[in-house]
């Protein structure tokens, strides 16, 4: 209790307020920026900690880590593009409500359900830290296992009706996550003799492909303002923090859900605001507007990613195993301070850990005060142009893409994966399920090899498992018998909705899918036919997983009749096209060279703006991307003419 | 893999003859890019960052040095670009680690480098200790003929990974292990040591020091014994770290009553040299001007003989001494270089034991 106290008074003192500041600030800024995450932040912050006092340093860390998940909800809400991986779910109804013209209603319920879930994340983090040791440990790889399973599970509430539909995206997200080596015995499996594949496909770049780019692009064609509808909420910051408080119950259960899962080392934080958006569907009596635009989409994944941040540092601090990729940077930096993590944390060093703890509680308070300072004249944003947008907003994806591997074939996949998604979308596929597939897959995978090795088949008879099984057949068996009791109550309205589901379609962008599957799967499956059974068994199962739900869709177009409808893609696919002749321009002429060229006569000839105005834009971003170029130790591609504009620039400054 | 010694041979004498040519201009550039082929917070960035201050600290002009990360491929992405895009004017440096000289010699077919384009500058060691659950009851090892017929399930990452050599030395020791692979890092191997799951698990020494020690004194761990290192006359010896605990050699002369010897012992001295006693490399391009590299050498030099890193250097590396120079550029082209007869038994012993094509 002393040490707790004594804790606090030293992080009230004068330098380590200045120092926690300015890890906040760093923080903000490398989580609304796109593709920046702990990583950028901690290049930033490293020189400044070697022979730091510890506490002090780890205030800075703390600082910059904590608010990572409050600032990137900036441009998952305004733009669609989710500010780092623990934020994709956030886009799915806070991009919709930005569409509406209540940004700032959803900005600000996401940063107050942030502080919530940071402080309670905080406040379950220095309860738990002192017993967390054999919880910790009774996680075994068959826990972590099921784990995996109930984060799949969510997929069926994700489906937005079409159940194969949902379990064909599902099954191929696990597919394109099988790409590299496998787990089991480091065999390579659908490299295609490519480089860039041999690690995997990275998490970044399927995001921003899925999700930010088909929304661009369809904006776009459309070329309007984000937010079509006036805005009749006033400027809805209050509105926002009234929604907050109207779902406490969900914030709650969000925060604690969210910094459990953060405390167990090996699912991390791209999977938490997933399971529990899902959560947030499953327990609400009305879920017709999720996807939409309903505020609790936003509340359930933001409380829960902050939360999931504090607990990730449980087994960073205990075990010095990270529980989440910012956590492994907080290691890192842990251990330049001088400081070993370890069970001296909770007993010589429990000054240290309160620290940590205090810290973390008051970065995410001032983190979430700061942005909301902010929401008002951001949230302006959506109410301007599009296409006076869309050079800054695909520099900015670009821009994310890249900092994933740094070569060309970012960009190519990208590319390809928009394709993927901008066809999802248009034929109503869902396109979280992919996602889910896609991250959850290599853990899956790993963790039931493991389970096996370790227990062979008796793993599941683990109370633990049994538990969490218990809990996936709880969520598929609730939400039918929720349906009912409503049926009873109100069986008109259901009524009208089904109706309106039974008008079914089906357009050619939903056979390009169905043929893109089907002939994935089968290459996949020749591919992987001689390798030994351990780096095959898992893609065949995802594989079977696809071709037997396309087959299930296809024998579905045939039974029941389906209106064909002419899906209005064309545009869009011109757009795609496009995205490649650009993104290779800005590879091969060197990407800040190509962001000023592009920009001016995008916004010059195309969005119309005046000479000056595009001027002026273009130059924005040309000192934008120098600066963090340069403040972050921040590669781009060089290209032909980049190291003459920047030598020029040198010689100006 | 001759040519390699003979090339970096050469270029010492190069170097050492152009020192005697009257000084040029040239000098370490004022910002001294270091390319870490790992993520932030790694070992090897860890190392960096620790020693980067050092850097600047004890070369002349006090060079800023920047560390580049780029990750991938297990680091073989990032020493693939250095090695095509590096500046030879002292501008750049490299930093590698053991998962970076074996899938060189292991003939991984991404490698796109050769260290003969590059001089190693300074090295730093590293040891490992092995040990197993207390319940098999084994106090040390001179029990160890008790684990014999015990199946031992061990948390890996890879078969070609930094466990490499001690996979050999279980198989030497005629012990029955159960790899279980996909372990994200060494730190993963130990959790599941420490859940139960593992009987047996291996850990360098830092990480030895810092997370297993704790275990041993609950009694929750035994440490068998240590894979020592390399002193000067190319021997292996008793770990200054661990001085209690007998080296593998050691133990396999007490289970056998001989020293161990055979292409398998070959085998694993030789990655234990390229994996340990080269944990982490510092090198720069060869045809960096002699004036330069010279300031690079007697900035390391002074580096190593500085108190204040010495002291640091017991913190975050262990009581091993950084090697530098010639020692290092000799040391280092006999620990990379694979003979054929040597290659084709660790391929095939890959194949049979891990069923793992090369």
């Amino acid at each position: 209790m002393i040490e707790f106290l004594s804790a606090l008074d030293q992080i009230m003192s004068m330098t380590h307020m200045v120092y926690l500041i300015s890890g906040v600030l760093v923080g903000l800024v490398v989580g609304i920026i796109p593709g920046l995450g702990g990583i950028a932040g901690m290049s930033l912050l490293l020189p400044f900690l070697y022979g730091m006092e510890p506490s002090v340093g780890l205030g800075m860390l703390m600082g910059l880590v904590a608010v990572i998940p409050t600032g990137d909800t900036f441009t998952s809400v305004l733009m669609g593009i989710p500010g780092s991986s623990s934020s994709q779910a956030t886009v799915m109804d806070g991009f919709p409500l930005a569409k509406k013209g209540q940004a700032a209603r959803a900005l600000s319920a996401a940063f107050l359900s942030s502080m919530i879930g940071g402080v309670v994340g905080a406040i379950v983090l220095s309860v738990f830290i002192l017993v967390a040791r054999p919880v910790v440990l009774a996680f075994s790889s068959a826990e972590l296992f099921m784990l995996t399973l109930l984060g799949l599970s969510v997929v069926a509430a994700l489906s937005g009706g079409n159940v194969f539909k949902g379990l064909a995206a599902c099954g191929f997200g696990l597919l394109i996550g099988a790409i590299g080596g496998a787990p089991a015995t480091g065999e390579f499996r659908f490299t295609l003799g490519i480089d860039y594949l041999y690690d995997g496909i990275p998490l970044v770049v399927v995001g921003l492909g899925i999700f930010a780019l088909p929304e661009i692009i369809s904006l776009l064609v459309q070329n309007r303002a984000i937010a079509s509808s006036p805005n009749k909420l006033g400027h809805g910051l209050k509105q926002g923090f009234k929604d907050v408080f109207a779902n406490l119950p969900l914030v709650g259960k969000s925060s604690v859900f969210g910094s459990l899962i953060g405390a167990i080392p090996g699912l991390g934080g791209s999977v938490v605001d997933w399971m529990t958006y899902s959560f947030a569907i499953n327990s609400s009596k009305d879920s017709s507007q999720f996807g939409k635009g309903d505020i609790r989409g936003v509340i359930a994944p933001e409380s829960a990613n902050n939360a999931c941040a504090s607990g990730s540092m449980i087994p960073t601090i205990l075990f010095g195993v990270p529980g989440s990729g910012s956590a492994a940077v907080f290691l890192g930096g842990m251990l330049l301070l001088g400081i070993q993590p370890g069970v001296s944390m909770i007993s010589t060093h429990l000054d240290l850990t309160y620290t940590i703890i205090w810290s973390l509680a008051l970065a995410n308070i001032l983190g979430a005060l700061f942005c909301i300072c902010f929401t008002r004249p951001i949230s302006l944003l959506t109410y301007i142009k599009f296409s006076v947008l869309t050079p800054i907003i695909l520099t900015l994806i670009l821009f994310a893409a890249y900092q994933a591997t740094r070569s060309l074939g970012d960009f190519i996949l990208l590319g390809v994966v928009a394709a993927l998604g901008v066809m999802m979308k248009g034929a109503n596929w869902p396109r979280p399920a992919f996602l889910i597939g896609f991250v959850l897959s290599s853990g899956a995978e790993n963790y039931f090899f493991q389970s096996i090795q370790f227990y062979g088949y008796s793993w599941f008879t683990r109370p633990g498992v049994i538990i969490i099984a218990a809990l996936i057949i709880i969520g598929f068996v609730l939400p039918p018998i929720l349906k009912k009791k409503k049926l009873k109550d109100k069986p008109e309205q259901l009524k009208d909705e089904a109706e309106e589901k039974n008008f079914k379609t089906v357009s050619w962008a939903d056979w390009a899918i169905i043929a893109t599957l089907a002939i994935s799967g089968t290459y996949a499956l020749i591919n992987v036919w001689d390798m030994s059974t351990l780096t095959k068994a898992f893609p065949i199962i995802a594989i079977a997983i696809v071709l037997l739900s396309v087959i299930m869709i296809i024998r579905n177009y045939i039974k029941v009749p389906h209106a064909k409808t002419a899906a209005e893609l064309t545009p869009h696919l011109i757009y795609i096209v496009g995205f490649f002749g650009i993104a290779y321009c800005y590879y091969l002429f060197g990407f800040i060279s190509t962001t000023f060229v592009f920009s001016l006569l995008f916004l010059r000839f195309i969005a119309q703006a005046t000479y000056v105005k595009s001027t002026t834009i273009a130059v924005c971003l040309v000192i934008f991307l120098v600066t963090i170029g340069r403040v972050m130790n921040v590669d781009f591609p060089e290209g032909l003419f980049d190291p003459y504009l920047l030598s020029t620039i040198k010689t100006f400054i | 893999m001759k040519k390699l010694s003979k090339v970096i041979g050469a270029s010492i004498l190069t170097v050492g003859c152009l020192l005697t040519l009257p000084a040029k201009a040239a000098e370490v550039p004022s910002t001294i890019n270091w390319t870490i082929p790992f993520g932030v917070g790694g070992g090897t960035d860890v190392w960096a960052r620790f020693i980067a201050p050092h850097l600047t600290k004890n070369i002349e002009g006090n060079p800023t040095v920047v560390i580049k990360n780029q990750p991938g491929g297990g680091s073989i992405t990032g020493t693939n670009l250095f090695y095509q895009r590096a500046k030879s004017n002292g501008e750049d440096i490299l930093g590698t680690s053991a998962s970076t000289l074996y899938p060189f010699m292991l003939g991984d077919k991404r490698v796109r480098y050769n260290f003969d384009k590059w001089i190693p500058l300074m090295a730093s060691p590293t040891g490992g200790v092995v040990y197993v659950q207390p319940d098999l009851g084994v106090s040390s090892a001179n029990d160890i003929a008790k684990l014999n017929g015990v199946t031992l399930p061990f948390g890996s990452q890879s078969p070609t990974g930094l466990e490499l050599p001690v996979f050999l030395a279980f198989e030497m020791l005629g012990l029955d292990i159960k790899p279980v692979f996909g372990m994200k890092s060494r730190g993963a191997g130990r959790l599941a040591f420490e859940r139960g799951e593992a009987k047996i698990d291996f850990q360098t020494s830092s990480a030895y020091m810092n997370s297993v020690l704790d275990l041993v004194q609950n009694n929750k761990a035994v440490p068998l014994f240590s894979l020592g290192i390399l002193n000067a006359e190319g021997k292996i010896v008793r770990d200054p770290a661990f001085p209690d605990l007998p080296t593998f050699e050691e133990v396999y002369a007490k289970k056998y009553g001989k020293e161990p010897s055979g292409m398998e012992y070959t085998a694993y001295k030789k990655f234990l040299a390229a994996g340990f006693a080269f944990q982490k490399v510092i090198f720069i391009p060869a045809d960096t001007p002699s004036d330069v590299m010279k300031e690079y050498q007697t900035g390391i030099q002074k580096m190593l003989k500085d108190p204040a890193f010495i002291k640091d250097s017991e913190v975050q590396i262990g009581p091993y001494e950084n090697v530098m120079g010639i020692d290092a550029a000799q040391y280092l082209s006999e620990a990379v270089t694979v003979s054929p007869e040597l290659y084709s038994w660790i391929s095939n012993w890959l194949k049979t034991k891990f069923d793992y094509k090369l």
